[in-house]
């Protein structure tokens, strides 16, 4: 009996030292902010609003997966943001056009999400290619590709907007708007990149070589590790997804303009750290990045549903809890 | 009576419920050179922590010329003039030296700083201490060796009485040693008092007037160096008699198969038109001073650095390798000498350490990663090296130095290797370990392995190869073998009194 109370107390123990603020931190924060926003206004937990809610969260979710890798190994991409924008006005340009041809049909779209991803993985090998090859910061690489991919889109609207052909913004809108087995499909997205994330970080060499790049870049290498290639790879996993967010998000509005994506890498960059990912590299945590997405969209929410903040605030708020979350998991680790 | 410096009485530690350090009874004399010895995980790093004001004590107390102290910080040790010089340099590499030595303590004139003032003093510190050291030179662009010195001169910028030195020896080579050691006589003389931790038993018998030993978080004895033999220190430390530190040699060296054939590798700046050959179940040893090229030229052949010239033959297949993956392949491993730098993830746990290189070996049937596999190769490792650590799912960052090198040496026995080329594999390790080390090598080349040793202890060198070759700047000097490996021989060579390349194209010009 006693014998057995200690190894029931020694698991718990060790499941203890397991678990540490930094696992559980954002999830307590999602349940939390819950609480809060039922308090507030009790719509907020009607079925409309949570589905709401998270299929905001879908964009910069899926985005702020691939910045795991990024930031995984101790690196950072700017770039994402104006990526959308670009990959967004490229599949309304290219869907107007095979739409005179082709006629309205799902062939058209189906083009487009291809060449999406074309784009998407081109413009990460770009970024991965210069910044291993050339060896630059990744930050000074990504700030300039940043700019790039903004100011292109902005030439390829003409200083306007990007409007998808009418017959078209109909036959694509389910994509974003319509549900399978009663949820959203960005949801459905956004969940199945997060499980083949978490699959690709946690069990698969890629996935350790992502984390040994981070934890040390000269062990990497002096461990037979190639690490121009895997930081290469973890570049064209960040254009994937950030092409499979702009596939969701174009039948949302059916345009594009050079404020399309505007800020997104910060709000995926966001994610990631109040998700427990460390800046420097070496820990990564893929549900902890979902649970930092769906904070992000719950904050907004929340300051929709009350009057107490002024919603122009908004951004205040995800500065302070941006921090704060950061600022939890330094004293946690000391501890 | 002597004037103490420093003193504990029964001071005890422990890091959570983890005791460390249990009663430990210490004294420092005004004007000593005290050494501190003992095993990996014995105290000693935690006792001169607490002298340093890194740790506070659990229990017990610290007396200061004999008054109860209590340092809560490092700047408060620092401020009743104890100061800590690190293993690991604590310099800013980018500030000057003069900059670095009045970091966080500058003069200044009125709000500014007073540049002149500093440099003046910098200069004065530095010429006292015999370096020609420019003090305005960048830290980077400074030997190992002048950074030391540049750590000891910002410890004497504020006239410390307690200096603290943690292995300063580890990267210095025989001659910056003496200097050191000259520097240190003359600051004892002048009534400083200096804690002396270090591995090497036949430099605290030079240098040290007294010697503590720890064991197991345990005081165990402290004596006048002048009454223990190095023999006697080691038995006090390891706690039994230690048997022949170097397992005996296969006796004289038959005639072996060639595995591994290096002819003219270069790569500039470090190695030029290197030659030799690896023969089957030999340890090759390699000796030199620091900076001979040994590393470079190990790098070179296992393709972790690029070689201009040359070729590599293993057991007659040519390897071209760009890649040290590649190597690895041709089962020929390479053992960094820089363990947190280049060897192994400090802020990862065990396991993922030890399989990084085989990660091949541990998936499931799917491709995945499989975790339990990985953990069963951990407790293999554990088990096969008697590895000491506070759980197997522990950070390797909590283990000690030697604890350290044996999860190095599994991860590198992972991919079953034919050749392994151990760089500097028992550096700042205690000598139980050592012994571990040597033993393991051993039965490595019995098996018909074949081993690269480089190493800059020469005892480790005589003791443990069965062919020795001596390198000088970049340029193989000679091969010994016999009798002939011994001290005298290999510092002929190092230091190119004797050897070397007889053709030298520049000298014909």
């Amino acid at each position: 009996m006693n014998q057995l109370t200690t190894t029931r107390q020694a698991k718990l123990k060790e499941l203890r030292s397991r678990m540490s603020w930094q696992d559980v931190g954002p999830f307590a924060a999602v349940i939390a902010l819950m609480i809060l926003g039922t308090t507030i206004n009790p719509t907020f937990l009607s079925a409309a609003n949570l589905t709401n809610v998270f299929t905001r969260s879908a964009f910069t979710g899926i985005i702020a997966i691939g910045a795991t890798f990024i930031i995984g190994t101790g690196s950072i991409d700017l770039s994402v943001g104006s990526m959308a924008a670009f990959n967004s006005g490229m599949m309304i340009i290219f869907m107007n056009y095979l739409v005179k041809t082709w006629g309205a049909s799902w062939a058209v779209i189906l083009a487009a999400m291809g060449l999406s991803m074309v784009l998407g993985a081109v413009g990460g090998l770009i970024n991965g290619f210069v910044i291993t090859k050339g060896r630059i910061e990744s930050f000074i690489v990504t700030l300039g590709t940043m700019g790039i991919f903004r100011s292109l889109v902005t030439y390829l609207a003409d200083g306007g907007t990007l409007s998808l052909n009418l017959s078209m913004r109909g036959l694509y809108r389910p994509v974003y708007y319509g549900t399978l087995w009663g949820i959203p499909i960005p949801l459905i997205a956004f969940f199945v990149v997060a499980v083949a994330g978490a699959v690709l970080l946690y069990k698969t060499r890629f996935g350790r070589y992502v984390l040994a790049i981070g934890s040390n870049y000269d062990v990497a290498h002096y461990s037979a590790i190639n690490v121009n290639r895997i930081r290469t790879l973890t570049y064209i996993l960040q254009g994937i997804c950030v092409a499979i967010a702009t596939i969701i998000y174009v039948p949302r509005l059916g345009s594009a303009s050079s404020t399309t994506g505007l800020g997104w890498e910060l709000e995926a960059i966001a994610a990631v750290i109040i998700g427990g990912t460390a800046m420097k590299g070496g820990s990564a945590k893929i549900w902890g990045t979902v649970a930092g997405a769906v904070i992000f969209s719950i904050i907004g929410n929340i300051l929709n549903l009350s009057d107490a903040i002024s919603q122009y605030l908004n951004g205040a708020v995800q500065g302070l809890i941006i921090i704060g979350a950061v600022l939890l998991q330094r004293t946690s680790k000391d501890q | 009576m002597t004037e103490l410096a420093l003193q504990t009485k029964k001071i005890c530690k422990s890091y959570g419920t983890v005791p460390v350090l249990f009663d430990v009874d210490f004294d420092l004399r005004k004007g000593e050179i005290h050494a501190l010895i003992g095993e990996n995980g014995a105290g000693k790093s935690t006792l001169v922590k607490i002298l340093a004001g890194y740790h506070q004590q659990t229990s017990g107390q610290l007396l200061r010329k004999g008054q109860p102290v209590t340092y809560q910080s490092i700047g408060a040790a620092e401020a009743d003039g104890i100061v800590m010089i690190h293993q690991e340099f604590n310099l800013a590499n980018d500030l000057t030296v003069e900059e670095n030595i009045f970091l966080g303590k500058e003069v200044l004139k009125g709000r500014l700083l007073d540049k002149a003032a500093m440099r003046e003093r910098s200069a004065d510190i530095l010429q006292k201490l015999g370096t020609k050291i420019n003090p305005r030179t960048r830290v980077k662009d400074l030997s190992v060796s002048d950074k030391q010195m540049v750590e000891i001169a910002k410890a004497l910028a504020f006239n410390s009485e307690v200096l603290i030195m943690d292995e300063p020896t580890a990267v210095l080579t025989s001659g910056e040693v003496e200097v050191l050691f000259r520097i240190i006589r003359g600051l004892r003389d002048h009534g400083v008092s200096i804690v002396y931790i270090s591995h090497k038993l036949d430099e605290i018998k030079e240098i040290a007037d007294r010697v503590t030993v720890l064991r197991d978080g345990y005081w165990i004895a402290t004596e006048n160096v002048s009454d223990v033999s190095e023999d006697d220190m080691a038995r006090l430390m390891v706690g039994r008699e230690l048997s022949a530190l170097f397992p005996p040699k296969d006796g004289p060296p038959k005639a072996r198969a060639p595995v591994l054939e290096v002819r003219n590798v270069s790569c500039p700046k470090y190695v030029s038109g290197a030659s030799f050959t690896l023969h089957e179940g030999e340890v090759l040893g390699f000796a030199g001073l620091i900076g001979a090229g040994r590393t470079e030229l190990m790098e070179c052949v296992v393709g972790l650095r690029r070689r201009t010239a040359g070729s590599v033959v293993y057991r007659g297949k040519p390897l071209s390798a760009r890649s040290y993956a590649e190597t690895i392949q041709n089962n020929i491993v390479y053992l960094s000498e820089d363990r947190k730098g280049k060897g192994l993830f400090t802020s990862m746990r065990l396991a993922p350490n030890v399989t990084i290189l085989s990660l091949k070996d541990h998936l499931t049937k799917l491709g995945l990663l499989d975790s339990k596999r990985e953990d069963a190769t951990l407790d293999q490792t554990i088990e096969e090296f008697e590895v000491r650590a506070p759980s197997s799912r522990a950070l390797l960052s909590q283990l000690s130095g030697g604890n350290q090198q044996k999860i190095a040496l599994g991860k590198m026995m992972q991919v079953e290797p034919d050749i392994v080329i151990l760089d500097e594999p028992t550096r700042g390790i205690d000598v139980g370990t050592k012994q571990q080390v040597y033993y393991f090598v051993r039965q490595l080349v019995e098996q018909g392995k074949s081993c690269i040793l480089i190493s800059s202890e020469l005892g480790e060198i005589i003791g443990l190869s069965d062919r020795v070759i001596v390198m000088r700047s970049g340029v193989i000097m000679g091969e010994l073998t016999g009798d002939d490996i011994n001290e005298e021989e290999i510092m002929l060579y190092a230091t190119g009194l004797k050897g070397g390349v007889v053709d030298e194209p520049a000298y014909h010009n």
